[in-house]
């Protein structure tokens, strides 16, 4: 009960905030609809109020600030806005119809889990080969980290337009940069994690002249739970935005990514709003499930 | 003492290469244990008591000398899993019960499942923890996951123990306690048990032969064969004889380490 207190807290007082700023940030345009609808603003003319400050601007005009709240393109639209529009285009939408957010957040939806998937299995596959190889953790966890430097938004249309050349496209090719981008997270910490088994216990598989896959199984992959979930958690998230930015440079017609492009052509900035906030709420969700399955197993496997 | 010699240790030297310079953890030891001993090793740390049993386990390598296990070198024993090793901590896996915690060496070890079962009802009775084979590691006391611990190291036919000051970090109740019981357990199954302790009336009142080590280089003070009988009761620790030995471990101790160091 505190903590939902202290949460609604929080997000009033962020809405607070966007409320406020909002006046300064639509003012100018607000003011050049009113005048031309016949108002008097201070001072007049559009060039003029130009390079004003816009919160002197706002102080000048404060009958205008309600209308900085429902202008139909504003800079930043108002919170109650982004509510309407995420309101309609999810709830009031049919879901096939092309301006159903969900239907765009399946689609993005559906890339991040293949490529959480991809880059899951590929990451406890490497963090396997490096505990178990002198060799791989000397030459594949240096690559892994410089993979992680290159900025995924360069990357990214170079991997759709080399999947394309060899007639990869649709899904697929999104769902690989999320595997780009959410192998990483889980690399490190199963390697953490597959290494937390304390000499002790690792002698003690020793006194039974247990097998390197027996320490693997009974000991190894059992020890490294608690840090496979806290890895995951960060994969998923790292897989969303791997398959929104996998859908930017191609021009996609639908997901989310693909909503914010759009928008952004058009600027219709309640559509980018509300796609950020519908991709905000996915990640929230994707990570809330983990956080469920992973709070269970634990405590199911007495680590928690 | 006529008797078949389990473990076998001829001028037995180790130099672990640490970055100070060379350290002499064990130097010419020598020394036979007998079939059904129970043979205690005492002395402050540093003097050499756990890598000693570490040597006999396989788990560090002697650089200089030979030591025997059952007539085999140590990892050979170590393979043939001639040995049961219980460690400080109990380092039960928190995610199996504890009936699963002992089947985990049977598992290794391709035991078939009735024979797990069977073994499991007769390791947990030795240990006295009989109805807990259910339970999970959080939901026992430190002295009865320790018995879980050994159960667990005797569930397999090893007829040697390695005990590594296995009840170093339980209280002094149920250390005599688990004293009482293990003696019983010696008693009942009759295996060579080498046990680790810096306690010098533990050593005493569980040993056959008690030796004392020293430190800087870890070697062999005093070897005491113990004149006490097999059958112990707790009160055997108020005789005189009990209480001479101890005098001769504490001389021993004293000779062998200068605490103004």
């Amino acid at each position: 009960m505190k903590s939902v207190l202290a949460v609604l807290t929080v997000v009033a007082a962020i809405v607070a905030i966007w409320y406020a700023a909002c006046a300064p940030m639509n003012i100018k345009g607000v003011l050049t609809e009113l005048e031309r609808g016949g108002a008097q603003v201070v001072p007049e003319g559009a060039p003029t109020r130009r390079d004003m400050s816009a919160i002197g601007l706002v102080v000048a005009n404060s009958f205008a600030i309600p209308a900085t709240w429902a202008q139909e393109r504003p800079r930043l639209p108002a919170p109650h806005q982004v509510a309407v529009e995420l309101w309609q285009t999810t709830v009031m939408k049919k879901i096939t119809s092309k301006r159903s957010l969900i239907f765009h957040g399946w689609v993005t939806l559906s890339a991040t889990l293949l490529g959480f998937a991809i880059g899951t299995g590929l990451g406890v596959v490497l963090a396997v080969g490096i505990v178990h190889s002198r060799v791989m953790d000397m030459s594949v966890m240096p690559w892994a980290i410089v993979s992680q430097t290159i900025p995924i938004i360069a990357l990214a249309p170079m991997i759709i337009v080399v999947l394309y050349s060899i007639g990869v496209q649709g899904m697929l090719p999104k769902a690989i940069i999320s595997a780009y981008l959410s192998f990483f997270p889980v690399v490190v910490g199963m390697v953490k994690g597959l290494r937390s088994p304390d000499h002790m216990q690792l002698d003690l598989l020793r006194t039974y002249n247990a097998s390197a896959s027996q320490g693997f199984w009974k000991l190894r992959l059992p020890s490294s739970m608690p840090y496979l979930f806290a890895s995951l958690k960060i994969g998923i998230a790292a897989s969303l935005v791997g398959a929104i930015v996998g859908e930017l440079p191609t021009g996609a017609v639908s997901g989310l990514g693909a909503r914010l492009l759009a928008g952004s052509y058009y600027g219709q900035t309640v559509q980018i709003w509300s796609a950020l906030f519908a991709a905000g709420l996915l990640a929230a969700i994707l990570v809330g499930i983990l956080g469920v399955i992973e709070r269970i197993t634990l405590k199911r496997m007495g680590m928690a | 003492m006529t008797g078949q010699a389990v473990i076998e240790a001829r001028d037995l030297n180790l130099v672990f290469h640490t970055n100070d310079g060379p350290v002499h953890a064990l130097k010419d030891v020598n020394l036979t244990v007998e079939k059904g001993d129970f043979v205690s090793f005492i002395g402050p740390s540093g003097c050499g008591k756990t890598t000693f049993l570490r040597v006999m386990a396989a788990l560090e390598q002697p650089t200089g000398g030979t030591i025997t296990v059952n007539g085999m070198t140590p990892d050979e024993a170590r393979r043939k899993r001639a040995y049961g090793y219980v460690f400080q901590a109990a380092g039960l896996y928190p995610w199996r019960t504890i009936a699963k915690n002992i089947k985990l060496p049977l598992e290794i070890m391709g035991y078939s499942k009735a024979d797990q079962n069977a073994r499991v009802e007769a390791v947990l009775k030795l240990v006295d923890l009989e109805g807990f084979g259910g339970k999970y590691p959080w939901q026992l006391s430190g002295g009865m996951q320790q018995r879980a611990s050994i159960a667990r190291a005797l569930a397999f036919d090893a007829d040697i123990l390695l005990m590594d000051e296995p009840f170093g970090a339980l209280d002094e109740i149920v250390r005599d306690h688990l004293n009482e019981q293990l003696l019983a357990l010696w008693a009942r199954t009759g295996k060579t048990i080498g046990f680790v302790t810096h306690s010098i009336p533990e050593a005493v009142y569980l040993s056959t032969k008690i030796v004392v080590m020293s430190p800087r280089p870890g070697r062999i003070a005093d070897v005491i064969e113990s004149p006490l009988p097999r059958e112990r009761p707790l009160e055997i620790r108020d005789t005189p004889e009990f209480i001479e030995i101890a005098h001769r471990v504490r001389e021993g101790l004293r000779a062998g380490h200068s605490y103004d160091e």
